[in-house]
């Protein structure tokens, strides 16, 4: 088991107190706190070994551009990728999705094919589809999700059935309910229809060790913030070989082979798609992250979270009056909830001024929102630094919340 | 416990946001408009019936949303009946500057929309607070157009 108060120690932010209470943050699945090591290497990096990359003959330069290269092998070792350069560094998630529904989607996809999503997605995995459909014409299904929070599968197969779905983006595991979806088995059913599959893992990597090899993937996405690193750097891991075929995103420095008034040729993969001076310092910082996480080790966060979901489960299913979304089996340390008489914006207010943070709204998901019957949730997303003590904080503060109302 | 909260959730707040006097479509109207938050999920819509001296007569409002938002709506359709338009869009200014600074609670116009006023020490709480007035503005510029067209078909007539 790991030591969780050993861990806290790793996140300066973690000791500090908010009006007077401990910090119990529960925000995590929005953006997670950074480790002294995160914030270490960027600092390290600024002060004693920073110049731009790829660009540089001196030393400076090619010291940067070694640590940011370094950076890229932990992503591929994270995701398990054959290929380095199969990893594309992007802002987030969003830009990853946009990336491939730009380069994928309006240049390899033909407009009688369809693309389809679930119910669960985030904005994120819904919109540059629809920019899709209506600039191509491209169809854009979604897959529905049971009332227990799960994909339907016999109604995923049933929408690739006619063989039109060129590409399935889904959500390796969901933001508001906490699903992990079943990925290895949506990507055969994918396959097997003629469909490549995308993965959103802007959740499911923080929380279990992803091995895109295992599951087939072809597309898989994740983003820094929420994997203890810092914002403004994500990850696009795709196959070689679609990589190779995909013209580029943007177009700019870095991107090229040659260029003339003319014609331009472009750098090859992971360089063709990352025009302009990337994010050098956060792509530093994003390995920093992920060589943490990796010394904690897949196994003992993952054994850690399932003790807190299992906890979170019996404390909030408890509590009268509150409702939680979804009752996934497979679910990760994300609990959205409903409370009877109380909107979720001043349960939100109500649990800030005990000190807990946790996210109010539609947590990005609006279509999901409606499909269970919420205008807006509270939830409690966890880190690897979450504590059982503060989920007992969150039912507390939630039963006073509660009597507030009354 | 929420000592420090009294001020954002004063008795005339959780009263209002849990039973509110006005709540519901108006049986007759003039017009109606939707406001709709997309950040939190709140939704409301005003619906306001004009007298023939054309002061409002009436409003009413649907709203899903939090006990601030509900609350404010369900004082604003208070306070704007038997005001011009006019005169109600320039209290919504004063209730806007309120609920953003803190300022004008002692103003006399804005008696009974002061205990609002503590919204002010919760930015994030601010639109939840003024979306009913604007989706109210909305709806009145509705009812001025609809009664200018309505005005211009019958000029077209004679």
């Amino acid at each position: 088991m790991m030591d969780v108060q050993r861990i806290r120690r790793d996140f300066p932010i973690l000791s500090q107190t908010i009006r007077g209470k401990p910090f119990v943050f529960l925000d995590s699945a929005a953006s997670a706190q950074k480790p002294r090591a995160v914030i270490d290497a960027m600092s390290a990096a600024m002060e004693t070994q920073y110049a731009n990359v790829h660009r540089g003959l001196h030393w400076m330069s090619e010291r940067t551009t070694d640590a940011y290269e370094a950076a890229r092998r932990a992503c591929a070792r994270l995701l398990g990728a054959r290929d380095e350069a199969e990893i594309v560094f992007v802002r987030n998630s969003t830009e990853a999705i946009n990336l491939v529904a730009h380069s994928y989607g309006r240049h390899l996809l033909r407009p009688d094919q369809a693309v389809l999503i679930s119910e669960m997605e985030h904005h994120s995995n819904i919109v540059p589809w629809q920019l899709l459909r209506d600039d191509r014409g491209i169809e854009l299904r979604v897959a529905p999700v049971t009332d227990q929070g799960e994909l339907d599968m016999a109604a995923y197969e049933a929408l690739l059935a006619d063989g039109r779905v060129g590409l399935v983006a889904i959500t390796h595991m969901s933001n508001v309910l906490g699903t992990c979806t079943p990925a290895a088995r949506i990507a055969a059913i994918a396959h097997a229809h003629g469909a490549l599959v995308l993965f959103d893992g802007s959740q499911a990597a923080v929380h279990r060790r992803v091995d895109v090899q295992a599951i087939d993937a072809d597309f898989y996405c994740f983003t820094g913030h929420k994997l203890y690193g810092p914002t403004g750097i994500g990850v696009l891991w795709a196959r070689r070989g679609l990589l190779d075929a995909m013209p580029p995103f943007l177009g700019g420095g870095e991107m090229i082979a040659t260029v003339s008034f003319e014609r331009s040729t472009w750098a090859e993969v992971p360089h063709k798609f990352e025009a302009g001076t990337p994010a050098i310092l956060e792509a530093i910082g994003l390995g920093a992250a992920i060589e943490y996480v990796e010394a904690i080790g897949f196994d003992a966060i993952t054994a850690h979270e399932a003790s807190l979901v299992e906890h979170a489960a019996a404390m909030l299913g408890a509590m009268p009056g509150l409702r939680v979304l979804g009752a996934a089996q497979d679910r990760g340390g994300v609990f959205s909830f409903a409370m009877e008489g109380a909107h979720a914006h001043d349960v939100a207010t109500l649990l800030d001024h005990q000190g807990i943070a946790v996210r109010a709204g539609n947590h990005c998901a609006e279509p999901l929102m409606r499909r269970f019957g919420v205008d807006s949730s509270a939830r409690a997303s966890f880190g690897l630094y979450t504590t059982h003590e503060e989920i007992d904080a969150l039912a507390g503060g939630l039963a006073r919340v509660r009597e507030f109302f009354a | 416990m929420f000592d420090d909260l009294r001020d954002l959730y004063q008795e005339v707040i959780l009263d209002h946001g849990r039973r509110p006097r006005h709540a519901g479509r108006l049986a007759a109207f003039d017009a109606s408009a939707k406001g709709d938050n997309p950040m939190c999920g709140d939704r409301v819509e005003v619906f306001v019936h004009l007298a023939p001296d054309g002061t409002i007569a009436d409003l009413g409002f649907e709203a899903r949303g939090c006990a601030i938002s509900v609350a404010s709506a369900d004082l604003m359709a208070e306070v704007a009946r038997g005001r011009t338009p006019d005169a109600a869009r320039a209290l919504f200014a004063r209730f806007s500057e309120m609920v953003r600074t803190g300022e004008g609670a002692d103003d006399p116009e804005l008696e009974r929309l002061a205990p609002l006023a503590g919204v002010h020490e919760f930015p994030s709480r601010i639109k939840c607070a003024t979306l009913p007035w604007h989706a109210m503005a909305a709806a009145l510029d509705a009812a001025k157009d609809a009664a200018k067209d309505a005005a211009a078909k019958e000029t077209g007539r004679g």
